[in-house]
This record gives structure tokens, sequence and C-alpha cells, in this order.
């Protein structure tokens, strides 16, 4: 029996307890419930607090990470932030190479993943626990998280596999289990398939659950309540042509069109800005004071630092390893020219959309505050909201009171950025998955078949279980993948060396 | 001194004519090679997925082996049959500067092409390939009707 038919065997079995329960309280409860307890234990270790405090350990890792790097390669992020935007422009492409994957497109299409409902339900979630000082936090964790991805994206390019037939396979898979081996360090090959069992988790969590959860989230809001299951059916059918059937001329347009949605929603962002200008300056102040006071939110200082550092990786991924999937297809013969144009993405993603949207909550009065202490108010451990909402429901109606028709363009953008972001990390827990069980016919249209399934499951089941899921999955791939970036930080420094010499000597030249 | 023209095909039946005229200016010259480009129409600032990245190079290949085989192989048999020295060339770019770029390496003295076959609303909104040939271009341009 194959892998394939095995698991379509146990497909029914596993849904069985579901069912049962499903008589009782409806399938999305049978759903969320199950789920909830399957990935308890996974959660609890990924979350745990550092002994002593309420500090989870892997927040302390990412942002370590990032700081070490940043103090490692000199500031690489400000220093080469205007080699970064020449290389993107294509100053120094050579022509010959038109028609190949150029430095744009490689960060268009890395962004197009992370560009999503990070930005959107998950600066809310941010925000709406930790307080607008969270804001601060993310940001800072945006600009140190550009180190990292710069890191990482080098050594995607530079150890990649390009086969016989021209096409690429890159990311942590293949430069943890070759840049090891290189250098002569043991374990290379055992991180390498760890890191890709934690990224299939990953493309099924943050890249797929949490995203169709978030996409019901959206449309139910304008619809009104209706089952997640049936959306989840209706993505999952979508996503099955796309990813099974082939229509990539559903991927292509969606590609197309998710930038200039991401350009819309700025725009949208800076128009509600605009016309609550009086406010920014209030804003700019609740950020900072929130940042180092927590004002009154639940965990005070540490909830904001925790939640900003939490949703700015969750968003742009920094040190996760994604984007060196998604960067290593790109045309070029200097690695190093691919890191200084992935460091742009947290910048573009955190730093500047991930803070319009904070401000744009912020300034909307959306999140009530006590007029007797001038402090937010309080319950379950989030900040009161008009009308209760949180997530994607609570950025929707921050914007709607600078533009009211705008919730309905931005379920449309959550539909299109949950789909793509779908699409991008269909593509990276499939190319972990062929690392792991060959890249045949049939072991492919496993895992698509997989991660049809759980769309539905993200739809159907409640924002909380499968937040933490998708959090906990992303991290675990943080875990293994800076752990070995540690490792391989000589690559990356020889490379960052050669090149700044070349650069100053004039031997690498412009085209343009 | 040999003269050398730059003819621009775009697989279209233009195409061909721009040919037919580059062979009698050939002929007329004398001593004359002629370069065949084919450019397939392509943007470094197009928006991709990552599967369409990582294919990008095979298909690149096959793009290019398509348009040899279809467009500049039959017009490269037909000049040596006139008894003309010819070269092909496809390039992946944006039409206009990428012919305007061979004729400049290839030391080129002219460049012939058809007149454009765009029409309609596109080429209200965005001028045609060939306009924008003939207002780039660093060496004479003959426009075939």
């Amino acid at each position: 029996m194959t892998t394939f038919k095995k698991l379509a065997a146990a497909a029914p079995l596993a849904m069985m307890p579901m069912a049962a329960r499903a008589q009782e309280g409806g399938l999305d409860a049978a759903i969320a419930d199950a789920f909830a307890t399957y990935t308890g234990p996974f959660v609890g270790f990924v979350f745990a607090p550092i002994p002593g405090t309420a500090f989870p350990w892997i927040v302390l890792w990412l942002v370590v990470a990032a700081t070490v790097f940043t103090i490692i390669f000199g500031f690489v992020q400000f220093r080469f932030f205007g080699h970064a935007i020449s290389l993107v422009k294509g100053d120094y492409s050579d022509p010959n190479d038109a028609g190949e994957v150029s430095h744009f497109q490689a960060l268009a299409t890395a962004l197009s993943g992370t560009v999503g409902l990070g930005n959107i339900a998950g600066v809310a979630v941010a925000v709406g626990i930790g307080g607008p000082g969270a804001t601060f936090w993310m940001i800072l964790a945006g600009l140190l998280g550009m180190a990292s991805k710069f890191t990482e994206c080098t050594l995607g390019v530079k150890f990649r596999n390009e086969y016989p037939d021209g096409s690429v396979s890159g990311g942590p898979m293949y430069y943890i289990s070759k840049g090891f081996a290189e250098k002569g360090l043991p374990g290379g090959k055992i991180l390498a398939v760890l890191f890709a069992i934690f990224c299939i988790c990953g493309s099924l969590g943050g890249g797929n659950m949490f995203q169709a959860n978030q996409a019901h989230a959206a449309i139910s809001g304008i619809t009104g309540d209706y089952p997640g299951w049936i959306t989840g059916v209706i993505f999952a059918g979508i996503v099955f042509a796309v990813i099974v059937g082939g229509l990539k001329s559903i991927a292509s347009v969606t590609e197309k069109v998710v930038p200039f949605m991401g350009v819309m929603y700025v725009a949208a962002a800076a128009i509600v800005l605009i016309v609550n200008y009086d406010m920014i300056g209030w804003a700019f102040g609740q950020i900072f004071t929130g940042a180092f006071t927590g004002l009154g939110v639940a965990g005070g200082l540490a909830g904001a630092l925790i939640q900003g550092f939490k949703r700015a990786a969750f968003s742009n991924e920094a040190g996760v390893g994604s984007a060196a999937i998604a960067h290593s297809a790109v045309k070029t013969n200097e690695p190093i020219t691919e890191g200084f144009v992935s460091l742009l993405e947290p910048l573009i993603d955190t730093v500047v959309i991930c803070t319009m949207t904070a401000l744009v909550i912020i300034v909307s009065g959306q999140l009530l505050i006590d007029d007797a202490t001038g402090l937010y108010q309080v319950t379950d451990g989030a900040i009161a909201t008009v009308g209760g909402v949180s997530g994607v429901g609570l950025t929707s109606a921050a914007f709607a009171t600078g533009i009211s028709w705008f919730p309905y363009v931005l379920t449309i953008a959550v539909i299109l950025f949950a789909f793509s972001t779908m699409i991008s990390w269909s593509y990276y827990g499939l190319k972990a998955w062929t690392y792991l069980f060959g890249e045949s016919a049939a072991s492919e249209l496993t895992f698509k078949v997989i991660f049809c399934i759980f769309v539905v499951i993200g739809a159907a089941a409640s924002l909380g279980p499968v937040i933490d899921f998708s959090d906990a999955a992303i991290f675990a791939m943080a875990v293994v993948n800076i752990l070995a970036l540690y490792f391989l930080i000589s690559f990356v420094k020889d490379e960052l060396g050669s090149y700044s010499e070349r650069l100053r000597n004039g031997t690498i030249k412009k085209f343009h | 001194m040999s003269a050398k023209l730059v003819v621009g095909l775009d697989g279209e039946p233009s195409g061909g004519r721009a040919l037919a005229y580059a062979q009698r200016m050939a002929k007329l010259i004398g001593t004359c090679e002629i370069v065949v480009v084919f450019v397939v129409e392509w943007s470094p600032y197009s928006f991709q997925t990552a599967e369409e990245n990582a294919e990008r190079h095979k298909r690149r290949e096959a793009e290019i082996s398509i348009a040899m085989e279809r467009v500049v192989d039959p017009a490269l048999a037909e000049l040596k049959e006139a008894g003309l020295s010819a070269k092909g060339v496809v390039r992946h770019g944006d039409v206009a500067e990428t012919i305007n770029r061979v004729s400049i390496e290839e030391n080129a003295d002219q460049i012939i092409v058809a007149r454009s076959s765009e029409g309609g609303f596109v080429k209200r909104m965005f001028g045609s390939s060939t306009g924008s040939l003939v207002m780039s271009a660093s060496v004479p341009v003959t426009v075939v009707g």
C-alpha cells in the first residue's frame, strides 16, 4: 500500500470522533475541540516561559538571534539598504539574464507569502492583547529581523539545489544539510529533517489554517454567521484546483492582484490616518508610553513586548526560514545579493504595513479606555473593544471609522491575501515534504490532499487553538533554523566580506 | 566593408514583409550580414508564484527553443537559401529596448521592423513597440508597411 493509499484509508477513521461529537455541538465545535486537544502539548512546549518569568523562551530566542546577526554583520540592514534598492531596481542585473527570475520577482513572491493576514489580523491581536505599546516592539523586531532574513536568504541561494533540467529547490533543508557537511559538522541531516517536519506543520498551520480561519471570519463578518466548514470546503476546492488540478491561471491572477491590494490597503490606512491626523501624535505617544509601561494592559511591559515580537515574527517570518525557500529561485551568481534584497521584506511587511494597521486601530478609538483612570479596559486578558471584536474584525471596524465601506474591500483583501499566502505556503510545505519523501508524483499528491483537508479544519476551528498552533509550528521552524544559522554564520560573513571588497574596488559593476 | 542589418521579427505575417525587405536591401548592398532578432516580451517587474519562479529557468530555455524553431530558424533558412549570410538571436525583455541593444552589440547599420501588429485599445494606451523603437533607437530604423 502506498503512503497515499494508507492515508486515504486512515482519514475516515481519524474523522470519526469528530463526527460523533458533531451530533451534539455541531461539526465546527467538534473540529475545534479535537484540534485543541491534539495540539495542546506542542503549543505548550513552544510557548513555555523561561523559568521564574512569564517570558516565552521562543521570543527571546528570536530576538537574541536577530540582535546577534545585526551586530555580527555590522548593521547590514542599514549599511546596505541603498544597495538593496539598487539591486531590486535591476541596476546590477546582467541584461543577458533577462527572462530569468529577477531580484524584484523573488522579493515580490516572498512578500506575497508574508504580507497578508499577519499584517491585518495579527496586528489587531497584538494591539488588542498587548496594547499600543506592542507596536513599538513590533517595529523593533522588524528592524532587527532584517538581519535574520539577510542571513537565511543568502544561505538559501548559496546552498540551493540546481537540477539538470534547470529547476531549483532551496531553503533551510538544503543549507542545513549541505552547509553542515561542508563544515564537517555532525547532525546536519537530522536538523534538516526536523526543520522539514516543522515546515510542514507551519505550512498547515500559519500558512493554511490561520488563513482559512480568518478568511471565514472576514466573510461571516459581512454575510452573518454560518458554519465555518462551508467556507473551508469552498476554499479547499479552489486550492485543490490550483495545486492539484494545475489551474495556474487562478494563482497567477491572485499573484497579480495581491500587490495592488497591498498598495490599496496602505493607501486606505493613510486616508484613515489623514482623516484623524490630529490623533497621530497621541497614537505615537501611546505606542511609546505603552512600550515601557503597558498602559495597564494585561502583562504590562512584558505583555506588550511579547505580543509585539510574537506578531512581528509571525508576520515577517524573519528567522523562520520560509523566505529562504522563496528567495532561492533568483538568478544571480552572488548569493549575498539576494540576502540584501530580502532584508527589505521585514521592512515593508512589519515596519511599514504592520505599523499602519496598528496606527489605524489606535486612532480609531475601537480600543476602550476607562475614562476614570485613562487606562485601557481589560477583560479576559485583552483590551475591551467596541462591539467586542478581535482579530480581523477589529481591523475592519477600525478602518470603518474612517471609510465606512472599507470593510467590504478589506474582506476581498483578506480573502485574496489568505489565498495567496496559502498558495505560497503550499509550495514551502511541498518542498519540505519532497525533501523528506522524495519528488515523486504520488508523494506530492499526498501532501497536497492533506493541505486541502487542513483548509477545512482551519476554517471550522475557533481562532484561539488555530492561532496557537499556527504560531507554535512557525516558531518551531525558527528553533531549528536559527540554531543552524549560528553554525553557518561564517559562510555569510565570508560572502559579505568578499562582496563588500569587490563592490568597493569596482569589480562589481552596474549594468544600467 | 560589409554592412549589417538587424531584422526584428514578431512571429506574425508582418515580420515576413520586414524579412523580404531586408533581403532586397542586402542584395542591393552586396556584402551584407543579416541578424534576425526575436524578442520574448518579458518584464523583470512582473509577479509570479514561487512555483513559477522555481521553474523559470526551464521555461526560459523552452521559450527560446520554441522561438528559434518556429520563427528564427525558418527565417534563417530562407535567407541562406537566398545566398545571404545570416544569424539569429532570441532574447527576453522589452521589445524595443532589446532590439536596440542587439543592434548596438552587433554594430548594426540599420534596424528593419514591420509596422506594429498591435492595435486598438492597447496601442492607444501604451503605444506600440515599433513606435517606441523608432523613438529610442541608436541606429536608423526602417519600418516596413
